[in-house]
Protein backbone atom coordinates (compact mmCIF):
# COMPACT_ATOMS: atom_id res chain seq x y z
CA UNK A 1 0.00 0.00 0.00
CA UNK A 2 2.73 2.32 1.18
CA UNK A 3 5.74 2.21 -0.94
CA UNK A 4 7.59 4.93 1.27
CA UNK A 5 7.05 5.94 4.14
CA UNK A 6 5.03 9.03 5.31
CA UNK A 7 6.79 12.83 4.89
CA UNK A 8 4.29 13.84 7.12
CA UNK A 9 1.22 12.82 8.88
CA UNK A 10 -2.02 13.30 7.53
CA UNK A 11 -4.43 15.15 10.00
CA UNK A 12 -8.31 15.21 9.43
CA UNK A 13 -11.00 17.41 10.25
CA UNK A 14 -14.34 15.97 9.87
CA UNK A 15 -16.96 18.03 8.86
CA UNK A 16 -20.66 16.69 9.42
CA UNK A 17 -23.10 18.87 6.84
CA UNK A 18 -25.91 17.12 7.55
CA UNK A 19 -25.21 13.46 7.77
CA UNK A 20 -27.03 10.28 8.22
CA UNK A 21 -24.52 9.38 10.83
CA UNK A 22 -23.54 6.41 9.09
CA UNK A 23 -20.80 7.51 8.02
CA UNK A 24 -19.77 9.07 10.59
CA UNK A 25 -19.62 5.85 12.27
CA UNK A 26 -17.51 4.25 9.69
CA UNK A 27 -14.73 7.07 10.23
CA UNK A 28 -14.88 6.36 14.07
CA UNK A 29 -14.72 3.19 13.31
CA UNK A 30 -11.84 3.25 10.53
CA UNK A 31 -9.56 5.59 13.61
CA UNK A 32 -9.97 2.38 16.03
CA UNK A 33 -8.43 -0.31 16.91
CA UNK A 34 -9.71 -2.84 14.42
CA UNK A 35 -9.12 -0.33 11.22
CA UNK A 36 -6.68 1.80 13.14
CA UNK A 37 -5.56 4.57 10.74
CA UNK A 38 -3.72 6.00 13.66
CA UNK A 39 -1.00 4.04 13.41
CA UNK A 40 0.13 5.39 10.11
CA UNK A 41 -0.04 9.14 11.84
CA UNK A 42 -3.42 10.03 10.56
CA UNK A 43 -6.07 11.45 13.45
CA UNK A 44 -8.68 13.66 13.67
CA UNK A 45 -7.96 16.85 14.81
CA UNK A 46 -10.10 19.65 16.74
CA UNK A 47 -9.04 23.00 14.33
CA UNK A 48 -9.77 22.96 10.39
CA UNK A 49 -6.36 25.22 10.84
CA UNK A 50 -4.21 22.24 11.86
CA UNK A 51 -5.84 20.05 9.05
CA UNK A 52 -4.93 18.39 5.85
CA UNK A 53 -7.82 16.85 4.72
CA UNK A 54 -11.31 17.60 5.35
CA UNK A 55 -13.39 14.31 5.49
CA UNK A 56 -16.66 15.60 4.64
CA UNK A 57 -20.25 13.48 5.37
CA UNK A 58 -23.55 14.16 4.46
CA UNK A 59 -24.92 16.46 1.20
CA UNK A 60 -24.38 19.84 2.75
CA UNK A 61 -28.09 21.35 3.94
CA UNK A 62 -28.65 24.95 3.04
CA UNK A 63 -28.22 25.62 6.50
CA UNK A 64 -24.82 24.10 6.49
CA UNK A 65 -23.60 25.41 3.15
CA UNK A 66 -21.67 29.10 4.95
CA UNK A 67 -20.71 27.00 7.22
CA UNK A 68 -18.57 24.56 5.00
CA UNK A 69 -16.67 27.16 3.13
CA UNK A 70 -15.79 28.79 5.87
CA UNK A 71 -14.02 25.40 7.44
CA UNK A 72 -12.60 25.26 3.82
CA UNK A 73 -11.30 28.73 3.83
CA UNK A 74 -9.53 28.40 7.03
CA UNK A 75 -7.58 24.82 6.07
CA UNK A 76 -4.23 25.68 5.00
CA UNK A 77 -2.74 24.78 1.34
CA UNK A 78 -2.47 21.90 -0.19
CA UNK A 79 -5.70 20.99 0.85
CA UNK A 80 -8.15 17.54 -0.37
CA UNK A 81 -11.75 17.30 0.83
CA UNK A 82 -12.36 13.91 1.32
CA UNK A 83 -16.02 13.03 0.43
CA UNK A 84 -17.26 10.11 2.29
CA UNK A 85 -21.00 8.64 1.37
CA UNK A 86 -23.24 9.01 -1.77
CA UNK A 87 -24.76 11.71 -0.59
CA UNK A 88 -21.86 14.28 -1.10
CA UNK A 89 -21.27 12.67 -4.14
CA UNK A 90 -24.66 13.58 -6.04
CA UNK A 91 -26.95 14.05 -2.72
CA UNK A 92 -27.68 10.47 -3.14
CA UNK A 93 -31.47 9.55 -1.33
CA UNK A 94 -31.82 12.63 -0.59
CA UNK A 95 -31.75 14.14 -4.21
CA UNK A 96 -34.32 16.78 -5.48
CA UNK A 97 -34.94 17.65 -1.56
CA UNK A 98 -35.68 21.51 -1.12
CA UNK A 99 -33.12 21.68 1.68
CA UNK A 100 -30.15 20.86 0.02
CA UNK A 101 -27.06 23.60 -1.11
CA UNK A 102 -25.18 20.28 -1.91
CA UNK A 103 -23.65 18.34 -3.23
CA UNK A 104 -20.01 19.26 -2.88
CA UNK A 105 -18.99 20.47 -6.53
CA UNK A 106 -21.80 22.83 -6.13
CA UNK A 107 -20.23 24.20 -2.98
CA UNK A 108 -16.69 24.23 -3.29
CA UNK A 109 -15.98 23.80 -6.91
CA UNK A 110 -12.52 24.57 -6.66
CA UNK A 111 -11.48 21.92 -4.15
CA UNK A 112 -10.23 18.90 -4.59
CA UNK A 113 -12.19 16.05 -3.93
CA UNK A 114 -11.52 12.21 -3.25
CA UNK A 115 -14.67 10.42 -3.47
CA UNK A 116 -15.62 7.67 -1.65
CA UNK A 117 -19.06 6.23 -2.34
CA UNK A 118 -21.30 4.02 -0.74
CA UNK A 119 -24.00 3.94 1.68
CA UNK A 120 -21.90 4.16 4.12
CA UNK A 121 -18.81 3.31 2.75
CA UNK A 122 -16.89 0.46 4.29
CA UNK A 123 -13.98 1.66 6.46
CA UNK A 124 -11.87 0.04 4.22
CA UNK A 125 -12.92 2.22 1.30
CA UNK A 126 -12.48 5.34 3.28
CA UNK A 127 -8.79 4.18 4.14
CA UNK A 128 -8.52 4.03 0.57
CA UNK A 129 -9.58 7.41 0.21
CA UNK A 130 -7.37 8.74 2.77
CA UNK A 131 -4.32 7.18 0.45
CA UNK A 132 -5.67 8.88 -2.64
CA UNK A 133 -5.42 12.20 -0.82
CA UNK A 134 -2.08 11.47 0.90
CA UNK A 135 -0.76 10.87 -2.77
CA UNK A 136 -2.18 14.04 -3.71
CA UNK A 137 -0.81 16.28 -1.13
CA UNK A 138 2.63 14.13 -1.46
CA UNK A 139 2.49 15.33 -5.26
CA UNK A 140 1.43 18.61 -4.92
CA UNK A 141 4.41 19.39 -2.05
CA UNK A 142 2.99 18.91 1.01
CA UNK A 143 5.58 17.18 2.65
CA UNK A 144 7.99 19.63 2.19
CA UNK B 1 -19.68 39.72 33.72
CA UNK B 2 -21.85 37.11 31.28
CA UNK B 3 -20.63 35.75 28.18
CA UNK B 4 -22.29 33.60 25.61
CA UNK B 5 -20.22 30.46 24.63
CA UNK B 6 -21.47 29.34 21.05
CA UNK B 7 -21.36 25.54 20.73
CA UNK B 8 -21.25 24.30 17.00
CA UNK B 9 -23.12 23.67 14.93
CA UNK B 10 -18.86 22.25 14.00
CA UNK B 11 -17.39 21.70 17.14
CA UNK B 12 -14.69 18.87 18.07
CA UNK B 13 -17.07 17.14 20.55
CA UNK B 14 -20.37 17.26 18.47
CA UNK B 15 -20.62 14.48 15.96
CA UNK B 16 -22.98 16.60 14.59
CA UNK B 17 -23.89 20.09 13.80
CA UNK B 18 -26.20 21.83 16.01
CA UNK B 19 -25.72 24.96 18.22
CA UNK B 20 -25.85 25.06 21.83
CA UNK B 21 -25.48 28.61 23.19
CA UNK B 22 -24.62 28.54 26.63
CA UNK B 23 -24.16 31.89 28.89
CA UNK B 24 -21.79 31.81 31.38
CA UNK B 25 -20.46 33.44 34.66
CA UNK B 26 -16.95 32.82 34.92
CA UNK B 27 -17.02 28.84 35.04
CA UNK B 28 -20.77 28.29 36.03
CA UNK B 29 -23.55 27.80 33.34
CA UNK B 30 -25.86 30.43 33.57
CA UNK B 31 -28.67 29.93 30.63
CA UNK B 32 -28.66 26.64 27.84
CA UNK B 33 -30.02 27.61 24.52
CA UNK B 34 -30.20 25.07 21.80
CA UNK B 35 -30.56 26.02 18.03
CA UNK B 36 -31.60 22.96 15.62
CA UNK B 37 -31.94 23.16 11.87
CA UNK B 38 -28.59 22.11 10.66
CA UNK B 39 -29.60 18.81 9.80
CA UNK B 40 -32.77 19.35 8.20
CA UNK B 41 -32.60 17.17 4.60
CA UNK B 42 -36.67 16.93 4.19
CA UNK B 43 -37.22 13.44 4.12
CA UNK B 44 -40.85 13.77 5.51
CA UNK B 45 -41.42 15.93 1.91
CA UNK B 46 -39.60 13.29 -0.32
CA UNK B 47 -41.25 10.62 1.51
CA UNK B 48 -44.57 12.36 0.80
CA UNK B 49 -43.97 13.55 -3.06
CA UNK B 50 -41.23 11.84 -4.74
CA UNK B 51 -40.72 7.99 -3.63
CA UNK B 52 -43.59 5.42 -3.34
CA UNK B 53 -43.94 3.95 0.16
CA UNK B 54 -41.67 0.70 -0.67
CA UNK B 55 -38.98 3.16 -1.71
CA UNK B 56 -39.64 5.17 1.17
CA UNK B 57 -38.44 2.41 3.49
CA UNK B 58 -35.18 3.46 2.31
CA UNK B 59 -35.01 6.74 3.28
CA UNK B 60 -36.01 6.01 6.36
CA UNK B 61 -33.67 3.91 7.15
CA UNK B 62 -31.09 6.78 6.22
CA UNK B 63 -33.35 9.12 8.70
CA UNK B 64 -30.45 8.02 10.86
CA UNK B 65 -27.64 5.55 10.13
CA UNK B 66 -27.40 4.33 13.69
CA UNK B 67 -30.72 3.45 14.39
CA UNK B 68 -31.16 2.87 10.87
CA UNK B 69 -33.78 -0.37 12.09
CA UNK B 70 -35.96 2.00 14.60
CA UNK B 71 -37.23 4.05 11.71
CA UNK B 72 -38.50 1.74 9.08
CA UNK B 73 -39.50 -0.29 11.97
CA UNK B 74 -41.66 2.27 12.84
CA UNK B 75 -43.26 3.17 9.45
CA UNK B 76 -44.27 -0.62 8.24
CA UNK B 77 -45.66 -1.13 12.05
CA UNK B 78 -48.31 2.26 10.87
CA UNK B 79 -48.40 1.30 7.66
CA UNK B 80 -49.33 -2.48 8.07
CA UNK B 81 -52.01 -1.76 10.38
CA UNK B 82 -53.51 0.67 7.89
CA UNK B 83 -53.32 -1.53 4.97
CA UNK B 84 -53.84 -4.28 6.97
CA UNK B 85 -51.15 -6.93 5.92
CA UNK B 86 -50.33 -10.00 8.13
CA UNK B 87 -46.61 -10.21 9.22
CA UNK B 88 -45.71 -14.29 10.00
CA UNK B 89 -44.70 -15.02 13.05
CA UNK B 90 -40.55 -16.30 11.96
CA UNK B 91 -40.77 -12.35 10.40
CA UNK B 92 -41.36 -10.91 14.25
CA UNK B 93 -38.91 -13.13 15.59
CA UNK B 94 -36.11 -11.65 13.19
CA UNK B 95 -37.71 -7.94 13.88
CA UNK B 96 -36.66 -8.85 17.16
CA UNK B 97 -33.79 -9.97 16.69
CA UNK B 98 -32.31 -7.05 14.65
CA UNK B 99 -33.84 -4.58 16.97
CA UNK B 100 -31.84 -5.63 19.81
CA UNK B 101 -28.66 -6.02 17.47
CA UNK B 102 -29.00 -2.53 16.71
CA UNK B 103 -29.21 -1.49 20.61
CA UNK B 104 -26.10 -3.54 21.03
CA UNK B 105 -23.91 -1.43 18.69
CA UNK B 106 -25.67 1.41 19.56
CA UNK B 107 -25.33 1.30 23.25
CA UNK B 108 -21.39 0.50 22.84
CA UNK B 109 -20.94 2.89 20.34
CA UNK B 110 -22.42 6.06 23.07
CA UNK B 111 -19.85 4.12 25.72
CA UNK B 112 -17.11 5.07 23.76
CA UNK B 113 -18.19 7.95 22.51
CA UNK B 114 -18.97 9.08 26.61
CA UNK B 115 -15.75 8.07 27.17
CA UNK B 116 -14.05 9.88 24.62
CA UNK B 117 -16.25 13.05 25.95
CA UNK B 118 -14.26 12.38 29.02
CA UNK B 119 -11.01 12.33 27.56
CA UNK B 120 -10.88 8.36 28.74
CA UNK B 121 -9.35 7.52 24.77
CA UNK B 122 -7.98 4.74 25.82
CA UNK B 123 -11.55 3.31 26.57
CA UNK B 124 -13.32 4.90 23.73
CA UNK B 125 -10.84 2.19 21.49
CA UNK B 126 -11.35 -0.38 24.08
CA UNK B 127 -15.31 -0.04 23.59
CA UNK B 128 -15.19 0.10 19.72
CA UNK B 129 -12.88 -2.95 19.57
CA UNK B 130 -15.79 -5.03 21.81
CA UNK B 131 -17.96 -3.65 19.67
CA UNK B 132 -16.81 -4.91 16.21
CA UNK B 133 -17.78 -8.24 17.29
CA UNK B 134 -21.79 -7.03 16.49
CA UNK B 135 -20.54 -5.36 13.85
CA UNK B 136 -19.41 -8.36 12.13
CA UNK B 137 -22.28 -10.28 12.89
CA UNK B 138 -25.06 -7.95 11.44
CA UNK B 139 -22.60 -8.32 8.03
CA UNK B 140 -23.15 -11.86 8.55
CA UNK B 141 -26.71 -11.66 8.82
CA UNK B 142 -26.83 -8.55 6.73
CA UNK B 143 -24.59 -8.44 3.71
CA UNK B 144 -23.50 -5.35 5.26
CA UNK B 145 -22.08 -3.42 8.48
CA UNK B 146 -24.26 -0.18 8.89
CA UNK B 147 -27.45 0.04 6.59
CA UNK B 148 -29.43 -3.30 6.86
CA UNK B 149 -32.35 -3.19 4.29
CA UNK B 150 -33.85 -5.62 6.29
CA UNK B 151 -37.09 -4.34 6.92
CA UNK B 152 -40.10 -4.95 3.77
CA UNK B 153 -44.08 -4.35 4.40
CA UNK B 154 -45.42 -7.70 5.45
CA UNK B 155 -42.24 -9.31 7.07
CA UNK B 156 -38.37 -9.37 6.69
CA UNK B 157 -36.40 -9.39 3.33
CA UNK B 158 -33.63 -11.79 4.28
CA UNK B 159 -34.06 -14.82 6.68
CA UNK B 160 -31.62 -15.93 9.84
CA UNK B 161 -30.14 -19.03 8.16
CA UNK B 162 -29.25 -22.70 10.34
CA UNK B 163 -25.43 -21.07 9.25
CA UNK B 164 -25.85 -17.71 10.86
CA UNK B 165 -27.21 -19.14 14.36
CA UNK B 166 -23.46 -20.11 15.48
CA UNK B 167 -22.34 -16.93 14.77
CA UNK B 168 -24.99 -15.37 17.00
CA UNK B 169 -24.65 -17.40 19.65
CA UNK B 170 -20.72 -17.13 19.71
CA UNK B 171 -21.49 -13.34 19.71
CA UNK B 172 -24.00 -13.71 22.26
CA UNK B 173 -21.03 -15.68 24.72
CA UNK B 174 -18.64 -12.98 23.96
CA UNK B 175 -20.37 -10.38 25.60
CA UNK B 176 -21.67 -12.44 28.50
CA UNK B 177 -18.25 -13.08 29.26
CA UNK B 178 -17.06 -9.57 28.63
CA UNK B 179 -20.07 -7.69 30.67
CA UNK B 180 -18.27 -8.22 34.00
CA UNK B 181 -14.70 -6.30 32.46
CA UNK B 182 -16.79 -3.48 30.75
CA UNK B 183 -18.77 -2.52 33.67
CA UNK B 184 -15.91 -2.52 35.90
CA UNK B 185 -13.98 -0.35 33.26
CA UNK B 186 -16.97 2.00 33.44
CA UNK B 187 -18.24 2.12 36.73
CA UNK B 188 -15.54 1.55 38.46
CA UNK B 189 -12.92 3.90 37.40
CA UNK B 190 -12.47 6.32 39.86
CA UNK B 191 -12.02 9.39 37.35
CA UNK B 192 -15.32 8.47 35.22
CA UNK B 193 -17.26 8.67 38.57
CA UNK B 194 -15.69 11.63 39.50
CA UNK B 195 -17.21 13.14 36.20
CA UNK B 196 -20.01 11.47 36.10
CA UNK B 197 -21.55 11.27 39.74
CA UNK B 198 -24.14 14.00 40.61
CA UNK B 199 -23.06 15.75 37.27
CA UNK B 200 -26.26 16.75 34.77
CA UNK B 201 -28.88 15.33 37.04
CA UNK B 202 -32.13 15.16 35.75
CA UNK B 203 -34.66 14.64 38.27
CA UNK B 204 -37.82 12.57 38.21
CA UNK B 205 -40.36 15.31 38.20
CA UNK B 206 -38.21 17.32 35.56
CA UNK B 207 -37.68 13.95 33.17
CA UNK B 208 -41.58 13.38 33.44
CA UNK B 209 -42.58 17.04 32.93
CA UNK B 210 -39.98 17.52 29.66
CA UNK B 211 -41.57 14.14 28.76
CA UNK B 212 -38.11 12.26 27.55
CA UNK B 213 -38.08 9.13 26.61
CA UNK B 214 -35.64 5.98 26.88
CA UNK B 215 -32.69 5.68 28.81
CA UNK B 216 -32.18 9.33 29.77
CA UNK B 217 -36.02 8.62 31.68
CA UNK B 218 -35.38 5.01 32.99
CA UNK B 219 -31.97 6.61 34.15
CA UNK B 220 -34.56 9.22 36.40
CA UNK B 221 -36.15 6.18 37.93
CA UNK B 222 -39.80 6.42 35.50
CA UNK B 223 -40.04 2.61 34.54
CA UNK B 224 -40.94 3.60 31.14
CA UNK B 225 -40.53 1.32 27.48
CA UNK B 226 -42.26 0.19 24.63
CA UNK B 227 -41.50 -2.97 24.29
CA UNK B 228 -42.97 -3.42 28.43
CA UNK B 229 -45.95 -1.26 27.97
CA UNK B 230 -47.44 -1.72 24.77
CA UNK B 231 -45.15 -4.82 23.41
CA UNK B 232 -45.03 -4.82 19.73
CA UNK B 233 -43.67 -7.64 17.16
CA UNK B 234 -42.59 -10.83 18.93
CA UNK B 235 -42.15 -8.91 21.83
CA UNK B 236 -45.16 -10.39 24.18
CA UNK B 237 -43.28 -13.67 23.92
CA UNK B 238 -40.49 -11.94 26.06
CA UNK B 239 -40.52 -10.78 29.74
CA UNK B 240 -38.53 -7.19 28.96
CA UNK B 241 -38.80 -4.98 31.68
CA UNK B 242 -37.71 -1.18 32.12
CA UNK B 243 -34.35 -1.19 33.22
CA UNK B 244 -33.72 1.57 36.37
CA UNK B 245 -30.12 2.38 37.73
CA UNK B 246 -31.01 1.29 40.83
CA UNK B 247 -31.61 -2.26 39.82
CA UNK B 248 -27.68 -2.52 40.04
CA UNK B 249 -26.42 0.31 42.33
CA UNK B 250 -29.55 0.37 44.79
CA UNK B 251 -30.43 3.85 44.44
CA UNK B 252 -31.67 6.34 41.51
CA UNK B 253 -30.03 9.75 40.80
CA UNK B 254 -30.47 10.48 37.66
CA UNK B 255 -27.46 11.83 37.02
CA UNK B 256 -24.86 10.89 33.57
CA UNK B 257 -23.53 8.17 35.68
CA UNK B 258 -27.01 6.35 35.89
CA UNK B 259 -27.36 6.77 32.75
CA UNK B 260 -24.60 4.84 31.70
CA UNK B 261 -25.55 2.20 34.33
CA UNK B 262 -28.79 2.06 32.66
CA UNK B 263 -27.19 1.82 28.98
CA UNK B 264 -24.53 -0.91 30.46
CA UNK B 265 -27.05 -3.02 31.37
CA UNK B 266 -30.10 -2.87 28.30
CA UNK B 267 -26.78 -4.51 26.39
CA UNK B 268 -26.77 -7.19 28.98
CA UNK B 269 -30.77 -7.03 28.05
CA UNK B 270 -30.69 -7.10 24.90
CA UNK B 271 -28.57 -10.06 24.85
CA UNK B 272 -30.49 -12.17 26.63
CA UNK B 273 -33.37 -11.39 24.32
CA UNK B 274 -31.77 -12.51 21.33
CA UNK B 275 -30.77 -15.44 23.11
CA UNK B 276 -34.44 -16.61 23.77
CA UNK B 277 -35.09 -15.46 20.86
CA UNK B 278 -32.87 -17.80 18.77
CA UNK B 279 -34.10 -20.94 20.88
CA UNK B 280 -37.75 -19.80 20.34
CA UNK B 281 -37.98 -18.79 17.09
CA UNK B 282 -40.43 -20.61 14.71
CA UNK B 283 -39.74 -22.13 11.29
CA UNK B 284 -42.14 -20.65 8.40
CA UNK B 285 -42.49 -18.10 6.13
CA UNK B 286 -40.34 -14.83 6.58
CA UNK B 287 -42.74 -12.35 4.22
CA UNK B 288 -46.48 -12.54 3.62
CA UNK B 289 -46.32 -10.80 0.59
CA UNK B 290 -43.23 -11.37 -2.31
CA UNK B 291 -44.48 -9.51 -5.24
CA UNK B 292 -44.01 -5.74 -5.04
CA UNK B 293 -46.52 -4.80 -7.36
CA UNK B 294 -49.09 -6.23 -5.87
CA UNK B 295 -47.83 -5.15 -2.05
CA UNK B 296 -47.92 -1.54 -3.68
CA UNK B 297 -51.35 -2.02 -5.46
CA UNK B 298 -52.41 -2.82 -1.69
CA UNK B 299 -51.18 0.03 0.08
CA UNK B 300 -52.52 2.59 -2.73
CA UNK B 301 -56.21 0.98 -2.39
CA UNK B 302 -55.73 1.55 1.80
CA UNK B 303 -56.96 4.25 3.53
CA UNK B 304 -56.64 5.37 7.33
CA UNK B 305 -54.07 6.62 9.64
CA UNK B 306 -52.13 4.85 12.25
CA UNK B 307 -49.14 5.20 14.73
CA UNK B 308 -45.65 2.89 14.71
CA UNK B 309 -44.39 2.95 18.21
CA UNK B 310 -41.06 1.43 18.23
CA UNK B 311 -38.53 1.57 21.17
CA UNK B 312 -35.39 2.94 20.17
CA UNK B 313 -32.19 2.47 21.28
CA UNK B 314 -32.50 6.21 22.84
CA UNK B 315 -35.70 5.85 23.73
CA UNK B 316 -39.38 5.89 22.21
CA UNK B 317 -39.94 7.00 18.68
CA UNK B 318 -42.89 7.52 16.93
CA UNK B 319 -44.23 7.77 13.18
CA UNK B 320 -47.05 8.83 12.54
CA UNK B 321 -48.77 7.61 8.84
CA UNK B 322 -51.99 8.52 6.60
CA UNK B 323 -52.65 6.81 3.63
CA UNK B 324 -55.42 8.14 1.40
CA UNK B 325 -57.18 5.58 -1.22
CA UNK B 326 -55.71 6.41 -5.01
CA UNK B 327 -52.70 8.10 -3.45
CA UNK B 328 -48.99 6.93 -4.71
CA UNK B 329 -46.97 8.01 -1.95
CA UNK B 330 -48.21 8.41 1.72
CA UNK B 331 -50.61 11.28 2.45
CA UNK B 332 -48.74 12.13 5.27
CA UNK B 333 -45.77 10.64 7.81
CA UNK B 334 -44.48 12.33 10.68
CA UNK B 335 -41.43 11.37 12.71
CA UNK B 336 -40.91 12.02 15.82
CA UNK B 337 -37.94 10.81 16.50
CA UNK B 338 -36.46 10.08 20.51
CA UNK B 339 -34.03 12.86 20.60
CA UNK B 340 -36.99 15.36 19.50
CA UNK B 341 -38.35 15.24 23.41
CA UNK B 342 -35.26 13.97 25.10
CA UNK B 343 -33.03 17.21 23.72
CA UNK B 344 -35.37 19.69 26.46
CA UNK B 345 -33.48 17.73 29.08
CA UNK B 346 -30.38 19.65 28.27
CA UNK B 347 -31.32 22.73 30.06
CA UNK B 348 -31.83 21.90 33.42
CA UNK B 349 -28.72 18.80 33.29
CA UNK B 350 -26.46 21.91 32.35
CA UNK B 351 -27.53 24.72 34.70
CA UNK B 352 -25.18 25.49 36.79
CA UNK B 353 -22.69 23.03 35.97
CA UNK B 354 -19.22 23.63 34.62
CA UNK B 355 -18.25 24.35 31.07
CA UNK B 356 -16.17 21.63 31.07
CA UNK B 357 -18.92 19.54 31.76
CA UNK B 358 -20.88 20.39 28.51
CA UNK B 359 -19.15 17.54 26.81
CA UNK B 360 -20.05 14.82 28.43
CA UNK B 361 -23.89 15.95 29.83
CA UNK B 362 -24.49 16.33 26.33
CA UNK B 363 -23.70 13.25 25.02
CA UNK B 364 -25.31 11.51 27.67
CA UNK B 365 -28.80 11.55 26.28
CA UNK B 366 -27.06 10.21 23.26
CA UNK B 367 -28.45 12.76 20.50
CA UNK B 368 -28.96 11.77 17.40
CA UNK B 369 -29.75 15.06 15.49
CA UNK B 370 -30.35 13.52 12.30
CA UNK B 371 -33.28 12.03 13.74
CA UNK B 372 -34.32 14.90 15.00
CA UNK B 373 -34.25 17.98 12.44
CA UNK B 374 -37.18 17.24 10.49
CA UNK B 375 -39.99 19.29 11.18
CA UNK B 376 -40.94 22.82 9.12
CA UNK B 377 -44.25 24.33 9.69
CA UNK B 378 -46.23 26.52 6.93
CA UNK B 379 -49.61 27.18 6.83
CA UNK B 380 -50.75 28.89 3.70
CA UNK B 381 -47.51 30.48 3.71
CA UNK B 382 -48.69 32.33 6.95
CA UNK B 383 -47.31 32.50 10.40
CA UNK B 384 -49.06 31.23 12.86
CA UNK B 385 -48.20 31.44 16.66
CA UNK B 386 -49.99 28.54 18.31
CA UNK B 387 -49.52 28.06 22.40
CA UNK B 388 -48.58 24.81 24.26
CA UNK B 389 -51.97 24.97 25.40
CA UNK B 390 -53.55 24.95 22.04
CA UNK B 391 -50.73 22.40 20.95
CA UNK B 392 -51.62 19.90 24.07
CA UNK B 393 -55.56 20.47 23.12
CA UNK B 394 -54.25 19.42 19.65
CA UNK B 395 -52.87 16.47 20.45
CA UNK B 396 -55.20 15.64 23.28
CA UNK B 397 -58.37 15.61 20.81
CA UNK B 398 -55.97 13.71 18.16
CA UNK B 399 -54.86 10.79 20.54
CA UNK B 400 -58.91 10.68 21.18
CA UNK B 401 -59.56 10.23 17.76
CA UNK B 402 -56.49 7.63 17.29
CA UNK B 403 -57.89 5.53 19.83
CA UNK B 404 -61.17 4.87 18.83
Amino acid sequence: MISKSFKKSLWIFHVNSGSCNGCDIEIVAALTPRYDVERFGIKLVGSPRHADVMALTGPITSDMEDKVKRVYEQMPDPKVVLVVGSCGISGGVFHESYHLAGPVNKVLPDATCVYVPGCPPRPEAIIDGVVKAWKFLESAGGGE
Amino acid sequence: MKYTVPIGPIHPALKEPIAINCTVSGEEITDVDVVASQNHRGIEWIGMNRNNPVQTIYIAERVCGICNFCHPACLIMAVEEIADIDVPERAQYIRVIQSELERIHSHLLWAGVAAHELGFDSLLHYTWMVREKVMDTLEIVNGNRVTKAIMMYGGVRRDIKDEHVPKIREMIKYYQDLFDKVAKLFLEDKTIKMRTRNIGILTKEDALKLQAVGPTVRASGVKKDVRQDTPYFAYPDFDVKAITPDMLTGKVVGDTYDRIVVRLLEVKQSVEIIEQALDEMPPGEIISEQKIPKLLAKIKRAEGEAIGRHEAPRGEDIHYVKLKSGFESLYTWKVRAPTYSNIMAWRPMLMHHQIADIPIVAASIDPCLSCTNRAVVTENNEEKWLTAEDLHNLSVKKTKEMMK
